[in-house]
This record gives C-alpha cells, structure tokens and sequence, in this order.
C-alpha cells in the first residue's frame, strides 16, 4: 500500500525522509514528522480498532488526546507500552504497532457477532448478567478483557531507566499554544524561573495546523521564533513531549516527560520517561479546547473525524484522509476545513449547517470558493461498513431537535464533525474546582480556582487567536508579579492576529433520527466504551438521577480518553431526558491522570535492589562468606540459619538449637533498637513509659520493661539499662525501633515538655554479638579478662563495662534464650573483629552461630514472646500471663495503665497465650491456624484462637506451639483442634507457655 | 502532596519528611485513676472529624524531629497556619465563620 493520502506538502513533515512501520504486522512508510495517526491515515487504513462492547470497525476520529479509537500496542517484548493513542505516538523508523482491540484481527473480528446482537447489551448489562454466580465472574472478565482488548502489559522486566526530578519553579505553564507561550515569554521577561511543558512533540498547540497569521507572519514561523526565544532565557525550562497529568494539592503537579520513546535507538539515550514533581508558586492553565463531535446515527463508522483534525492533517502532516468531504457543523469554524479540503484538489461535497442563516466571514470565504452549503440541515445518519460511503441528510427544524422534510442521500467518504468546543478543564478539575456552564460558549468552563491557578486562551473559553495571545500575556506578567518578579504590567505589545468575524455557534448535542433514538440506529456519545445516546436514555427510565451514577452504570468517560470527546453531548442528552438544564445537571469531575502515565516513570529507579533500603550488620559479610539464608526484619537483613553442605532448614535449625542448649551459639544481635536516652529527668520519664519502675534501677543494672499504648496494649518490649546517673539504653524490638523513638518524643514533647530528658538513636553505632549457652563464659573469658565474670560477680541482669578481644565493649547478662547469655556490644566498626574473635575463642567449644529461626525456638521454648508475632496490638499483658512486668505501686499512672482496669480489659475471656503441645507431637502446627473447641461444629465454627508461634522443638523431641486462646489461662489440660485449610484438623493440648526449664535455672551457671 | 511549614526548622517542605499525628490539643487527664470507664474512653478514642477547620498534630519525622500543631481545612486541604507546642492557634472555627 503507497501513502495514496499524502499531499506534496504539510507544515511539519520532510517528506523527502521516508520512515518504515508496521501495523498489525504489515509493512507501511510514512514520512518525518509524521504522528502513527497520520501515517496510517496517509496509507489509507481505514480500520483501527474495534469497539469495547459491540466490537465494531473503528477509525481515526482526532488527532491527540481525545482520541477513543486508535488505541495501539507500541513495541514488543520487554519494552511494549500499551494504550498509547496513535495521535500520540511518533513514527520512528522500524515503529510496531498493533491494534489493542480486535481479535484475532481488526478486519475479521470474531467479536463483531456481538454487534449483531448489541441491543442484548444494554448499559449497566456488566451488572445485570455477570453479577451471579460470582464463581464465573473471572470466567467472564478473562473473556470480556480478551474480547475488549486492553492491551497487554509487558511480561519481562522493563529493560529502561526512568527518572525522577524534583523541580520548583515561579511559574508553570501548561501547555505551548498561542496563549501559553505568550504567558511564558511575559513571565521570563519579568525574571520569574518558568516551566512550560506540552504533550505534544513541539510547541505551538494549535498553530502548528493554523493557516492565521501573526504579525504579518506564518503561525509556525511565529512559533519558531517565540521558542527560539524562550530557549535562550536561562531562567525557562522548556518540556515538550510532557505531559501534566496531576494537579495536586498546593500546586504541586506531575509531568510525565516522554524522553526516549519516539528514538530508534532508545537505550542509547538515557531514561526513557521522566516524572517530574513539581512544585509551582503559580500556574497558568493553557491547555486548550477540544472540539466536540455531533451525535448522530453511526457516527462512529470509520470516516466519521473531527473537522479540526481533518485541517490539522492536512496543514500539519500533508494528509487528506479521503476523497469526498462532506463538513457537518454548528459553527463558522468547520468551514475552514472544507477551505483547507478544497486547497488540496480534492472534492468538498457539502457543508451541512445547522444553522438557518449562516454568514460568517469563513463561510462567506467557502461560498466564494464555489463551495455548496446547506444551511438548516443536518446529517442523520452515515452509512457504510469499514468507510463511511453516504451520509443522510435532512432539514432541521431551527432549534435541530426536530426533522421538517425529505431526507436525501449525499456520497461521501469522509465527514468532518464540528459541534463547537469544550474547553479543557481537566486540569483544574483536579484541584477540586466545580466547572460552571457557559451559556455563551455552550460549554463548561473552569470553576473557581482553589488554587494558585489561572485557566486562560481556550481552556478559559476564549477560542479567538487574538483573545488567547492577549490573555497569555496578560496572565504571564500578572502571575510573575506575584511572585515577585516585575510589575505585573504588559511592556511588550501583544501580536496582532487577524480577526475572524464570526457568528454564534448552535447548541446542537444529538441530532434527531426519523426515529426515535431508541429506536434508531446507534448514536454514539463515547466511542471507546460503546455508550450511545440511547443508552443514556434507557439508564434515566431505570432510575438514574444523578451524572455520577449515570456515569458508572453507563461506562460513559470510563475510558482512557476519560470522554474528552462526547462527554458534554452525553450531559446535554442527560439533562434533556431528565428535563433539566444542563447546569443544573452538572458534569462529572475529572481526576488524574489526563492521559495514560507508565507505570515505569511512577516507579522511577526506586525498583529491583533500590525498591527499598537494606540494611546491613557489620557482620554481614561473615554471614555471607558462611552461607547463611537471610530473613528480612524491617529493612535489616537478619541470618535466619546458616545451613551447612546438604542440610534442609529444619536440620540446619535443630542442629542449631541443641548447640545452644548443649555448648554455646552466636547470634549477631546488632539490629535490636537502641535508643541513648540522658537527662536529670530520664529515669522519671521511663517509668512513664514502662510498666514498670527505673526510679531505682542502680548503673550497672538492666531490667526488662513492657510498653504499652495509652489503650493498654502491648506496643513493644526490650531491656533497659543503666548505664550512669541519669544515663540509660534502652533496647528495642528490631522492627519497632523507629517507632519507639518517635512515641518517646511525641510525650516529651507535647505532654511533659518540663521533663529534662533527652533521646538519640543509636542502634548503628552498636554492633552486638551474642553468646549463649552453658559454655558462653568460657568463651568470653578466653578475650576479655578485665570484667570478673563469676556468676556472684556479674550476676544476670547485670551490665558491665569491659576490653572483649582488645575493644571496648558493653557487656550484659540477659537472655532470650534462657541459658547463660553475654551481649557483647562494641562499636559497630569492630563488630566483625570481635565476631571472629569468639568464633576462635569458641572453636574448642564448637561454637554454632545461629540464626533468627533458632532464636524464635529457644525463645518459644522458654515462652518468650516476640512482640508483633505473639501479639497483635491487642493483648495486654495480662493477657500474655506477663502480670508480673506490671509494677503495682508505681506513683505516676504509667501510659496504658487505666486502660488495664477498663471492663474489656479484665474481661474473662480475652484471648490469652498459652502453649499448645500436639497429640501427636510429630505434627507442627502452621502459624495462623484458628483454634476450636469442637471440630464436629458446623461451619462457621465458633473460633476461640489462633496460633501465634510454632516450631519444632529438637530439644523436647516434639513440637512446641505458642496460642492466644479465649479463657486460655483456665483451660489448662483441655484438648483444642486447629481445623487446616487442607482438611486436616489437628488436636492439642492447652500447656503452659514454658516449655523448657520453668524455674529459669538454666542461665544460672556457676 | 502537601506542602508544611515546619514551624522549628521555619521552612516549607514536602509531606514526606512529616508524619500525621491526629488531632492536636487533647490533655492527658493528671489522674486517669479517678475517672470513670467512659470518661477514660472518651479522652482514648473519641476525636473530632470536622468538615473545615481542624487543629492537628504533625511531626517532622525526617527533619528535625519536633512535633507541632497545623491548622488546616479538611475540606480544601489548605494549611491556614503551623505554630510550635505550647502556642494557642491563631485561627479558630468560629473565627473563620464555621
């Protein structure tokens, strides 16, 4: 196929440049410059896609983002992009493209059975057949989203980089037509830093297509120079290929800058996409207007475009997307288009006016030309399969809600739709400002703005040359003066433009049919998503009021066009059904994005190892160099066991276990919080804090403390110490560090701001290694030998200060294992020399180093909780049977402590830990399994419990498992089921919690 | 994505450095011992929702750590003003005719 539609010329193309393409498969050239749209349209495609219900033909209606049609597939593998719309994409050499609906092709579409039968598909039909059973609604979704076509994501990694910038700026202006670049070139000028961004390829909007002339010069030639100039001023960036997709709150708003994608060689050249986060003092709103389509009978037939597209493809890309025209419109401006079809040679069948007595200076210009005009008509209906072939033309009555005569038939192959314009609005929209009807301009416009915004040119309704460059520049000085840059006043004079006289356009939203519009064929309002006039209809005879419902149960502006098209016409037709005016009607709200935004510019480089921070110990590559299997804990990379040659975990982790409990093990503990907390108030404040008391607690002491939130729930638990007066450490759970640090400061600061105490995060600084086991002081005493280890000497829940291996170290006497433990704490830099050091001084021992798995065990065993796993952020310590961390006769009424008294807090059957010992002590219970008294109960059984905790125990030769279980603490003995999503059920027995040595005589070694 | 003046650090920055700490001005009771179950449950858990005007506690988390107080329009999302542990707001809902 030759591009039997390309002109010798067009404003922006170089036709001496060929570029080759394919489409659905097929080879196909266009020339530079070329969009995908006009380089289809240039080699005479016809069929772009289907539709999404009735899987008609569809073509090419627009020529950017209003577009509901041409929606492609761009690309293959890795790098695909669906959804892009072909009046966006720009042709490169070697461009895929693929239609996205339409299977198994665009032309033999087995779908288009469906359309036989559309009316079987009314609005709402979604709700109406596939709500039941709802087994089969993902049979149904993965037909209908086959059948639809949505294109598919790409199933590999993204093989490009995409940025982020954040950016601050005076003034944003979006969009580069005649009224936004004179508002950027006044505001640089006046010195403020500008961002002008625009989606399309080049600045200029509209002037890129315009035959208007400015100063005397082409309207290119104009823009050229203007963005010459803009590009010199070292206080404006200029985005084209951007587009503002979001307003945000406090004028913050996002451009998605297309980089890369419209390059042959892509990789070479940096990010693909760009997402920038801007942060405006001001904002000028110059996005323009979209021409409105007239709703008439199979408007959608491919053939059927936008009279403004129409001369944008021919002035812009040099392509005249047919051969016989016929213009149908409401206004003066189409008649350019039929000006514009008539310069190319080619045939201008008719211009269909609705208007009585048109007589515009256009359409006095379009007479002279020898041009026929029917005024007071209408086209009703276009016929035709894949191209438009007639249309059906008949006399209107003044008002064009009625037919007053015979209809006749007119050949064509192209008609060019004007319905006037709606002004772009979106992105004001977004910052929640209610758009108000426009009597004047039959259209919304923007509402009051809610923010630093200003709409202006034809997005504030202003459709005139001379009107959008004057309001640009008038809104740029203004704007740069409030943020202090100039006087706010014009010093440049404003280009001149020739005025068009104009008449007033006609309000006409859905043109009658000799039928009724039930009855007649489909008038459609949203291409994309197939909803038609009659539609619209039916949903008010069901019921429907208001536009948002309207909305969802029709799918009206659901696309990814978001209804830029027909969604006005769909209001009108709306507000007429329910005799309303459409003021009062009112219009949907838009929200972000304006058009389609990858995902890969929202992720940006923050994927693969940068989706989120890690964090190491200073022993990590020890662990490493051993093999060890990491378990995340917040951000921390923890050794979960360290597996030796041909051990599963379990085995890894029973060997790990009896180690500890027989010789000695090392932990690294480093990621435990630990908070430096100093101040002649610090002790007072603690005891605040804890539930139980540090008044008294002497330097060289460490003392267990439960936190609780102000409602009396366990929040976090760790080891206090005293390290001098009025100087402690606190310990807190690994993942809960951050949040006990910033819970601290909340009650310093804004409820006891008098207490003079102070809070520093140190959990860095430290590097602890942990030793436990009955030959733990062997091996500490073998590096260090200034600190008496003696079990009278250093007694548990002792701290001392001491040289382990040559270092200066903090050593404490706890455990979370129940044997004898010594963490070893040294600054974090000699955390793998001393490491090495005890793993050499406890090589006579067998030293095990062990990970958090063996670690959760020995502390199941010993009924430790973990707080988080055991608890929920509702268990009290009660509930944990953990009474005696709660000091009785505290003075201060601790955080949390009412809430203990509250009636649920005492209730008697609150879940309460417990241990659970299998019947047949092989089976390991699965953590989360729900917990009932009587496996034989019908379904939904009564659940009393879930478990918390669970582990094979090697030392006890059976599994071990920790509960919360209602009235658990008086059910001792009691035998429980824990029914299993495999059909299992699985008895237990209520135990205690404390599995290994109740008395807690293991750690005393002497 | 809001933009907060920090009242301590007296600059505008990004939502992100601040976390959300609910509603401002709600006095720890000095003796929760002496109040009954319902008054204890009203000053745990029952907090303001209003259409406009609301006092709120932030706290600039990645910046300098202080928590303060911001009087905001939940409706438009509009900061009317920051200011610092033990000052009164400036701007009241009966001021700004709620």
């Amino acid at each position: 196929m030759s591009q039997i539609n390309r002109l010798p010329s067009g404003a922006r193309i170089d036709s001496s440049v060929a570029v080759k393409f394919t489409f659905n498969g097929k080879q196909l050239q266009g020339v530079a410059g070329d969009t995908l749209a006009s380089a289809l349209l240039a080699n005479g495609v016809n069929v772009v896609g289907r539709s999404f219900k009735y899987s008609r033909p569809r073509g090419i209606v627009g020529h950017g983002a209003e577009e509901p049609n041409a929606i492609m597939q761009i690309g293959s593998g890795a790098g695909t992009v669906p959804n892009l719309k072909a009046t966006q994409v720009e042709l490169y050499e070697g461009l895929e493209a693929a239609s996205v609906n339409g299977w198994p092709s665009v032309n033999f579409d087995l779908m288009s059975i469906t359309g036989w039968f559309g009316r079987l598909m009314p609005p709402g039909f979604y709700y109406k057949t596939f709500m039941y059973p709802a087994k089969l609604w993902m049979t149904y979704e993965h037909f209908i989203r086959k059948a639809a076509g949505l294109g598919s994501s790409p199933v590999q990694d993204d093989p490009d980089s995409y940025d982020k910038l954040n950016q601050h700026c005076d003034l944003l202006v979006v969009g580069a037509g005649p009224a936004g670049l004179m508002a950027a070139r006044e505001a640089a000028r006046a010195g403020a830093r500008v961002i002008i961004a625009d989606e399309q390829s080049e600045f200029g909007g509209s002037l890129l297509a315009s035959t208007q002339r400015i100063d005397g010069r082409s309207a290119t030639g104009w823009v050229e120079e203007i963005v010459a100039e803009l590009n010199a001023f070292a206080n404006v960036q200029t985005l084209p290929r951007s587009t503002v997709f979001g307003y945000y709150d406090h004028n913050f708003l996002g451009i998605l800058q297309r980089r890369t994608d419209h390059l042959v060689l892509r990789a070479a050249a940096g990010a693909r996409q760009r997402l920038h986060r801007v942060r405006a003092k001001q904002v000028i709103l110059a996005t323009g207007a979209f021409e409105r389509p007239l709703v008439f009978a199979h408007n959608d037939i491919p053939g059927v475009m936008q009279a403004s597209s129409v001369s944008t493809y021919i002035n812009r890309y040099g392509v005249a997307p047919g051969n016989r025209l016929l213009v149908f419109t409401t206004n003066d401006n189409a008649y350019q288009t039929a000006i514009d079809w008539h310069r190319t040679g080619r045939t201008v069948v008719a211009v269909i006016d609705s208007r009585a007595a048109p007589e515009g200076q256009l359409v006095a210009a379009a007479r002279q030309l020898g041009i026929q005009i029917m005024a007071g008509h209408g086209v009703i209906e276009a016929q035709g399969g894949k191209r438009v072939k007639r249309a059906l033309v008949a006399p209107l009555s003044a008002d064009g809600s009625e037919i007053t005569g015979a209809v006749q038939r007119l050949g064509c192959d192209l008609i060019a739709c004007s319905g006037g314009w709606s002004p772009a609005i979106h992105l004001s929209s977004h910052t929640g400002a209610k758009p108000t009807w426009d009597q004047n301009i039959h259209g919304f416009r923007p509402g009051e703005s809610k923010q630093q915004e200003r709409s202006v040119g034809a997005c504030g309704g202003s459709y005139a040359l001379s009107a959008c460059l004057a309001e640009g520049a008038a809104a740029g000085a203004e704007m740069a003066h409030l943020t202090g840059h100039g006087d706010g006043i014009l010093h440049f004079p404003v280009p001149e433009a020739e005025e068009v006289q104009e008449q007033p356009q006609q309000a006409l939203f859905l043109v009658p049919h000799t039928k009724a519009t039930s009855r007649a064929p489909s008038q459609f309002v949203d291409m994309q998503l197939d909803v038609s006039a009659s539609g619209i209809e039916l949903a008010v005879r069901e019921g429907f009021e208001s536009v948002e419902h309207i909305k969802r149960y029709t799918a009206m502006g659901f696309g990814t066009d978001q209804g830029k098209l027909g969604n006005i016409n769909g209001m009108a037709i709306l507000a007429n059904a329910l005799g309303q005016s459409i003021q009062e009607t009112g219009t949907t709200i838009f929200r972000p994005s304006y058009t389609p935004t990858t995902f890969g510019a929202i992720a940006g480089r923050d994927v693969g190892d940068l989706f989120d921070p890690e964090r190491y110990t200073a022993m990590h590559r020890w662990h490493q160099d051993q093999g060890a299997e990491f378990e995340d804990v917040g951000q921390w990379k923890r050794p979960w066991y360290f597996p030796q040659s041909g051990e599963s975990m379990l085995e890894a982790v029973n060997r790990e276990c009896l180690a500890v409990r027989n010789s000695v093990g090392i932990l690294d503990a480093s990621t435990l919080g630990k908070i430096d907390i100093q101040g002649p108030d610090a002790a007072e404040f603690i005891t605040r804090m804890y539930t139980n008391s540090y008044l008294k607690l002497a330097p060289g002491k460490c003392r267990y403390g439960v936190m609780l939130k102000e409602d009396g729930m366990i929040f976090d638990d760790g080891v206090c110490a005293c390290i001098a007066d009025n100087h402690y450490l606190m310990f807190t759970t690994t993942g809960g560090a951050a949040g006990v640090l910033a819970w601290l400061e909340l009650w310093q600061q804004t409820e006891w701001p008098h207490l003079q105490v102070y809070f520093t995060s140190v959990t860095d600084h430290w590097a602890t290694a942990t030793i436990s086991g009955p030959n733990a002081r062997k091996v500490l005493a073998k590096v260090c030998d200034d600190i008496d280890l003696a079990n009278n000497a250093f007694e548990f829940m002792d701290w001392r200060d001491g040289t382990v291996a040559g270092v200066d170290a903090r050593v404490f006497r706890i455990s979370f294992t129940g044997e004898l433990t010594y963490e070893i704490n040294v600054p974090a830099h000699y955390g793998r020399h001393i490491w090495e050091a005890l793993i050499a001084a406890g090589e006579e021992f067998g030293i095990t180093p062990y990970g958090t798995e063996t670690m959760h065990v020995l502390r199941a065993e010993k009924g430790f909780i973990i707080v988080g796993q055991d608890t929920d952020g509702s268990m009290t310590p009660a509930d944990m049977n953990m009474d005696w961390v709660v000091g009785k006769n505290k003075s201060f009424s601790f955080i949390g402590k009412r809430s203990l008294q509250r009636s649920d807090s005492v209730r008697e059957n609150r879940k309460q830990l417990v241990g659970l010992k299998t019947v047949d002590g092989t089976q390991v219970l699965p953590e989360g399994a729900q917990v009932v008294f009587d496996p034989q109960q019908v379904i939904p059984m009564s659940m009393q419990g879930h478990v918390t905790s669970s582990y094979y125990s090697a030392n006890m030769g059976h599994s071990i498992a920790l509960a919360v279980v209602k009235g658990g603490h008086s059910r001792l003995g009691q035998i429980v089921h824990c029914p299993l999503a495999d059909g299992r059920t699985i008895a237990a027995e209520i135990v205690s919690s404390v599995f290994y040595d109740s008395k807690g005589e293991r750690q005393n070694v002497q | 994505m809001l933009l907060i003046h920090c009242p301590y650090c007296r600059e505008d920055r990004e939502e992100e450095e601040f976390s959300y700490g609910g509603e401002a001005h709600i006095v720890r009771p000095l003796e929760p011992e002496a109040l009954s179950d319902q008054e204890w449950g009203d000053y745990l858990f029952f907090r303001k929702n209003p259409r406009g005007i609301h006092h709120e506690m932030w706290y600039h988390q990645t910046g300098c750590r202080r928590y303060f107080y911001a009087t905001r329009n939940t409706v438009s999302y509009e900061i009317l003003e920051t200011y610092m542990v033990g000052e009164k707001p400036q701007i009241s809902a009966a001021e700004a005719g709620q």
